[in-house]
């Protein structure tokens, strides 16, 4: 989420230095203390944990497990991390190595080389749940909750293994003990004074207001907290955690608890693992297979409670973490409460048990229904679903249950209220919408944003969409394309400047400097930026091209580290800061506005990227990426020399000298001088590439081939001028077949096509034009010779184009007619006249040599 | 019995004046594909063929059509079109897209006229019409899934080509250009201009794209062409309704093309302007005289036509002017010759005028009454 990225985050250690390394001058931390600015809410990373780290792409971040936090000499927070990978992450072709589906939320524990595991302390977002499965386990199906990651098998960079049992005991005492020792998010609405529930109570169906509300007194409770920095403060702090979890309602509900206890320890101990995890609370919601153990394991969500209700606190540190975390999962605990308490009753009251379910199951059924109403009524109408449901349940065990009635109805209102705060979470509408509504909520333990339960999260009915990197594409044709049936058509094909060659004849050394220089970056892990220029068609971008299909090749082959390849076009883009938004995308995939764009294109190139991959960019058309400040083209050359950003430029022109003649000095120099120019092909290159296209298909005359090179080369040196007159001579062949004996393209041929596209318009359209149009250029050159000038009113020629029409003994023109003339060969480009009304007065000047209309009109 | 006779001829001729009239000025006003071509053999050989090789075999291809206005360059690009529409195997793939310069006058409008005119608007919903980025972006993405074997080739027909060429960094034409010489959905490119120098406006990396095919139509036809035309354009069809009249008119077209006068006539014109559509505007003019009482077109209906043609329109407003204007027109004419177009005030005008009035008043007053 972008917004994510945008709100700053203050880190600071856990506790004091652990231990020192005297030598390398660094300090140990045992956790990492990450406060958010905005919503003033803090969390707290220990080692050991698993962290989200932040990537490219905003929308994924990179998952690792946190090994090792230290402080070096320059006062910088490192942080050694395992990585995990996504499956996303993994190259394409190796997947197809697993011979299975992938769920979004399994990663592999990635032991390939060439990632960095010392990441800057800034990139870690927040922790995130991981949990270790044995490879015969089955990854849970979720929907949504997609921010628990499972791990069953590693990754080393050659083919996927299942984890060894060592390690998979390893990751899961981890997990077990980060659960039992680390703060989770132990949750109880009692906190809150009894009155502010009343208040909630009676406002359930002013929900908005009672959002506000609670996050109001969240807010205030949290800057209360925060400016309270003593110990003795902080002691009391711990104090009312304490109390408040020992309230009457929640020893009630562990007494509740108590006789389940029994029954959940039948259940088997990878039920544990599930443990006090907010999510699953959720995903009893869900109509799958393992329903029943799931309930269990949310009824079992007390026992870490009672641990920590009973177990002192152990510092004032923690508890300071943990009391932020209360406050923040305040309002989604009491949701889960709601659910626990019906499907506990469900459990105690054996008889009543399938009419609950089926109860449970209306409830589900209906709850989709409702979706499309607007927010509003969605959230009255299942909050009175849930109080119905409630309510019975009440009735059938009211003996049992009479003082836990407030607390079931105070979950139904902030069980209303979740689903509002809930909704501007959901990643689609990460717009200004939650940037603006959803503040603190940035920072929220993923685990608790994300069980938004699925139906419910499209708040009001929106018109469907179509998605939003909807490809689209031309309509297949309906017939084949007909094969060529002669040589000549099959020569025409392989002319066409579209048909890629299997090779770049005559380019052989500029592909080797190319390559040489990429290569070598990318083996060294650096960035750098080439310039390349030439004439148009001398195949730079072909050439460019080439090299980077071999370099994918190598990097297939494990020759060479793997890279990402993008490419803009200066031509292609609307405005030159739009190459921002290009390159992002093509990067991420992400699709901002420009400046934007420019912003996270900075960001990621300019902090140390974890996980990176080096990033070859080609830059083609480069000079229209020039701006006045010239912004972008400095950007786009200062992020190479950036030692993390791993980017190789190649940058594309038609002209030598750009960095001198438009460019600033700042912008030419951190071009460099890694240069290239690709010079106009001679006739002899020339003729190459043409016999090589055409790979042994006899369709030209040698003397006919070197003709059109000789040509061409002569005029500009433009390949694709030479394959453009090579095409259009097999087709006037191909006409006048009967003609030539041979069947092959000949000189005439050739001669006949290049006069075609050489020759000028001009002498044969003036020889073409009326009688009146000739006499016109003749009265303009006449005046011209008289007054010296190169320039006359139609006035003045009227008057010779009169005296000439005597001389020839035509009949006069009227001046309309005159006036007519000069205006068709005005817009023939034949003369320049000025436009305006001034009639007789306009200025007239010629557009073509006088020598050339002198020749034109004397040959007749 | 004579009388009713007559009268059932002269209804006849009514019926049959009217039909003659509509044909005829249906052949002059518009553009109909059915008309005939004149002189244009080889260059419609030519774009038929590359029209065929793009549909057919899916080559990329680009073209400019350059010739003088009213020399034919849109009639024989929808007389191409015609013929290639009635293959069945073209008429089920090829995707037409017709812009104008006049009409889309920047890229902008160009880009969302070309994604209306492909159909794709309805691919992504509102998603299209979205920044012009994010407009050309998307048709890109378009055209470059396509290859040559399987997508449908589009056809783009610019017209006025040389205004697309004033648009911000040719932006589309470029891109026009480049995916005709890249592989990706087979595309023509055909652009409709009068400027001789138009390659000269483009830019050297979209003139080094664009394939230099280029198709003159320059009206070289000589006078014998041009009655030749005349007489075909004036001739009715063998299918007419009526036809002793169609005989009669026949050959009075015929007998017209060797009468001396209308040769001059057409002389004259065609000296003037080898565009035929001014032909076109002569007959229509000479045709308007035809009426039942006169249901044969003369030399002097031709004689008529033209003198309205080449009226000179300033000389026509002086005809109608008062004694006094005149007057001021003359004093001004003497001034202009004195100064030799130097300027003059009102003063020296009316100074001017009142010496002729005074002297020769009456004298001028006789002769233009006369």
């Amino acid at each position: 989420m972008n917004t994510r990225q945008q709100c700053k985050r203050i880190y600071s250690w856990v506790g004091r230095a652990k231990s020192s390394d005297q030598k390398m001058k660094t300090f140990q931390y045992r956790g990492i203390l990450i406060k958010s600015e905005r919503s003033l809410t803090e969390m707290c990373i220990l080692l050991g944990e698993f962290v989200l780290v932040e990537g490219a792409n905003a929308d994924q971040p990179f998952v690792a497990k946190l090994l090792k936090l230290y402080e070096d000499g320059s006062q910088e927070k490192h942080a050694v991390v395992q990585w995990f990978s996504r499956i996303t992450e993994l190259p394409l072709n190796k997947r197809k190595l697993l011979r299975r589906e992938v769920s979004p939320q399994e990663i592999f524990l990635d032991k390939a080389p060439g990632y960095g595991t010392d990441i800057n302390v800034e990139t870690i977002i927040k922790n995130v749940k991981v949990i270790p499965l044995a490879p015969e386990e089955v990854v849970p199906v979720r929907s949504k909750g997609k921010q628990i990651f499972f791990v069953k098998e590693s990754w080393d960079g050659k083919c996927f293994k299942p984890l060894s049992p060592g390690l998979l005991s390893e990751l899961k005492e981890a997990e077990k003990k980060k659960r039992v020792g680390s703060p989770t998010p132990l949750t109880d609405c009692q906190v809150f004074p009894s009155d502010f529930i009343c208040s909630l109570k009676a406002e359930t169906d002013r929900v908005t207001r009672s959002t506000m509300k609670t996050k109001n007194i969240q807010m205030e409770i949290e800057s209360r907290h925060s400016a309270s920095k003593s110990s003795l403060s902080k002691e009391r702090h711990s104090q009312r955690v304490a109390n408040g979890i020992n309230t009457p309602g929640a020893r009630k509900k562990l007494q509740l608890n108590s006789p389940t206890k029994s029954r959940n320890k039948l259940t088997g101990c990878n039920v544990l693992e599930l443990l006090g995890d907010d999510c699953d609370a959720l995903e009893a919601r869900e109509p799958s297979a393992t329903k029943r153990k799931v309930t269990f394991t949310e009824i079992l969500g007390s026992p870490p409670k009672v641990s920590r209700t009973n177990g002192e606190p152990d510092s004032p540190q923690t508890m300071r973490g943990d009391w932020s975390k209360v406050a923040e999962t305040i309002r989604i605990s009491p949701y889960r409460r709601g659910q626990d308490s019906s499907l506990k009753a469900k459990n105690l009251d054996g008889k009543d048990d399938d009419t609950c379910l089926a109860e449970e199951q209306e409830l589900k059924t209906r709850r989709p229904v409702v979706i499309p109403r607007s927010h509003r009524k969605c959230v009255q109408k299942t909050t009175a679903l849930i109080a119905e449901q409630l309510h019975f349940l009440n009735i059938s065990e009211q003996d049992q249950e009479d003082d836990y009635l407030p607390s079931t109805d105070c979950s139904d209102s902030s069980s209303s209220e979740e689903e509002e705060s809930m909704v501007p979470c959901t990643p689609k509408r990460k717009t200004r919408s939650s940037t603006t509504l959803s503040t603190p909520k940035s920072s929220w333990k993923p685990s608790d944003t994300t069980p938004a339960n699925t139906p419910r999260k499209s708040p009001e009915p929106r018109t469907p969409k179509t998605p939003r990197n909807a490809t689209p594409r031309i309509p297949i044709r309906n017939q084949a394309t007909e094969k060529p049936a002669n040589v000549l058509e099959e020569a025409r094909l392989r002319l066409h400047v579209s048909t890629i060659p299997g090779s770049l004849p005559c380019r052989e050394e500029e592909f080797q400097d190319i390559y040489n220089f990429v290569e070598s970056k990318l083996i060294d892990g650096t960035g750098g930026c080439m310039y390349i220029s030439g004439v148009p068609g001398t195949g730079k971008t072909a050439t460019v091209h080439e090299v980077i299909r071999c370099l994918q090749q190598a990097a297939e082959n494990d020759e060479l580290p793997s890279f990402q390849f993008i490419e803009i076009n200066g031509m292609k883009l609307t405005d030159p800061h739009q190459a921002y938004v290009q390159i992002l995308q093509l990067l991420t995939g992400q699709k901002v506005t420009a400046t934007h764009a420019a912003e996270l294109l900075a960001k990621l190139f300019s902090t140390p990227g974890p996980k990176r991959k080096t990033t070859v960019l080609i830059v083609d058309e480069l000079d229209l990426l020039w701006t006045r400040k010239q912004d972008v083209m400095y950007n786009l050359f200062d992020w190479p020399t950036q030692r993390q950003a791993k980017l190789i430029i190649l940058a594309i022109a038609n002209t030598m000298d750009l960095p001198e003649r438009i460019m600033m000095n700042r912008v030419a120099s951190r071009l460099g001088l890694t240069r290239m120019s690709f010079q106009p092909y001679t006739y002899k290159q020339l003729q190459q590439i043409i016999s090589s296209r055409l790979n042994h298909i006899k369709a030209f005359e040698e003397d006919a081939i070197q003709l059109v090179s000789r040509k061409v080369a002569a005029l500009s040196g433009d390949a694709r001028r030479c394959l453009d007159i090579c095409r259009r001579s097999t087709e006037i062949c191909e006409f006048s077949s009967q003609k030539s004996a041979s069947g092959l393209v000949s000189m005439a041929h050739v001669m006949k096509a290049i006069d075609e596209m050489f020759s000028s318009p001009y002498i044969n359209s003036i020889r073409n034009a009326s009688l009146h149009e000739q006499m016109f250029l003749k009265a303009i050159i006449a005046e011209f010779r008289r007054s010296g000038l190169e320039e006359a009113t139609v006035q003045q020629i009227y008057h010779q184009h009169v005296a000439l029409c005597r001389i020839e003994g035509l009949q006069i023109p009227t001046v309309s007619e005159i006036i007519a003339i000069c205006s068709r060969l005005g817009a023939c480009r034949f003369l320049l006249v000025e436009s305006n009304n001034k009639y007789l007065h306009v200025r007239v000047r010629l557009n073509i040599s006088q020598d050339d209309v002198m020749y034109a009109l004397k040959q007749e | 019995m004579s009388k009713r006779k007559s009268k059932e001829t002269s209804s006849v001729n009514g019926e049959c004046i009217s039909q003659v009239q509509r044909i005829l000025r249906e052949r002059f006003c518009h553009q109909c594909p059915n008309g005939k071509l004149f002189g244009v053999q080889l260059q419609y050989k030519h774009l038929l063929e590359l029209l065929k090789r793009t549909t057919i075999h899916g080559e990329s291809n680009s073209a400019l059509i350059i010739g003088p206005r009213g020399s034919g360059k849109t009639m024989l690009l929808n007389h191409v079109l015609k013929e290639l529409m009635e293959a069945k195997q073209v008429r089920e793939n090829l995707m037409q897209v017709h812009l104008n310069g006049l009409l889309q006058t920047n890229d902008k409008i160009a880009l969302k006229e070309i994604t209306r005119q492909l159909q794709m608007e309805n691919v992504v919903g509102d998603k299209v019409f979205g920044s012009f980025a994010e407009n050309l972006a998307f048709l890109l993405e378009a055209l470059k899934k396509g290859d040559r074997d399987s997508s449908c080739p589009v056809l783009f027909i610019l017209d006025e080509f040389d205004l697309f060429v004033h648009h911000k960094n040719q932006t589309l034409l470029y891109n026009l250009f480049d995916i005709s010489q890249s592989a990706q959905t087979p595309v023509t490119v055909i652009g409709l201009t009068c400027r001789q120098d138009i390659l000269e406006l483009l830019e050297k990396r979209v003139k080094s794209r664009f394939s230099h095919r280029q198709i003159y139509l320059m009206n070289s036809f000589d006078f014998k062409q041009y009655l030749r035309i005349f007489k075909e354009q004036l001739y009715l069809p063998a299918e007419f309704l009526y036809k002793p009249f169609t005989q009669k008119w026949n050959k009075n077209v015929q007998s017209l093309s060797e009468d001396r006068t209308v040769q001059d006539v057409l002389q004259n014109h065609f000296h003037c302007s080898k565009d035929l559509r001014s032909l076109h505007m002569l007959l229509m003019l000479a045709l308007s005289s035809i009426t039942v009482s006169h249901p044969f077109m003369t030399g002097s209906d031709l004689l008529e036509a033209s003198k309205s043609c080449r009226m000179d329109s300033k000389a026509n407003i002086v005809h109608g002017l008062s004694v006094l204007e005149i007057c001021l027109i003359i004093a001004m004419k003497h001034l202009n010759d004195v100064y030799e177009g130097e300027p003059f005030n009102f003063q020296m005008v009316y100074n001017g005028e009142m010496k002729v009035s005074t002297l020769k008043s009456i004298n001028i007053t006789l002769l233009l009454l006369k």
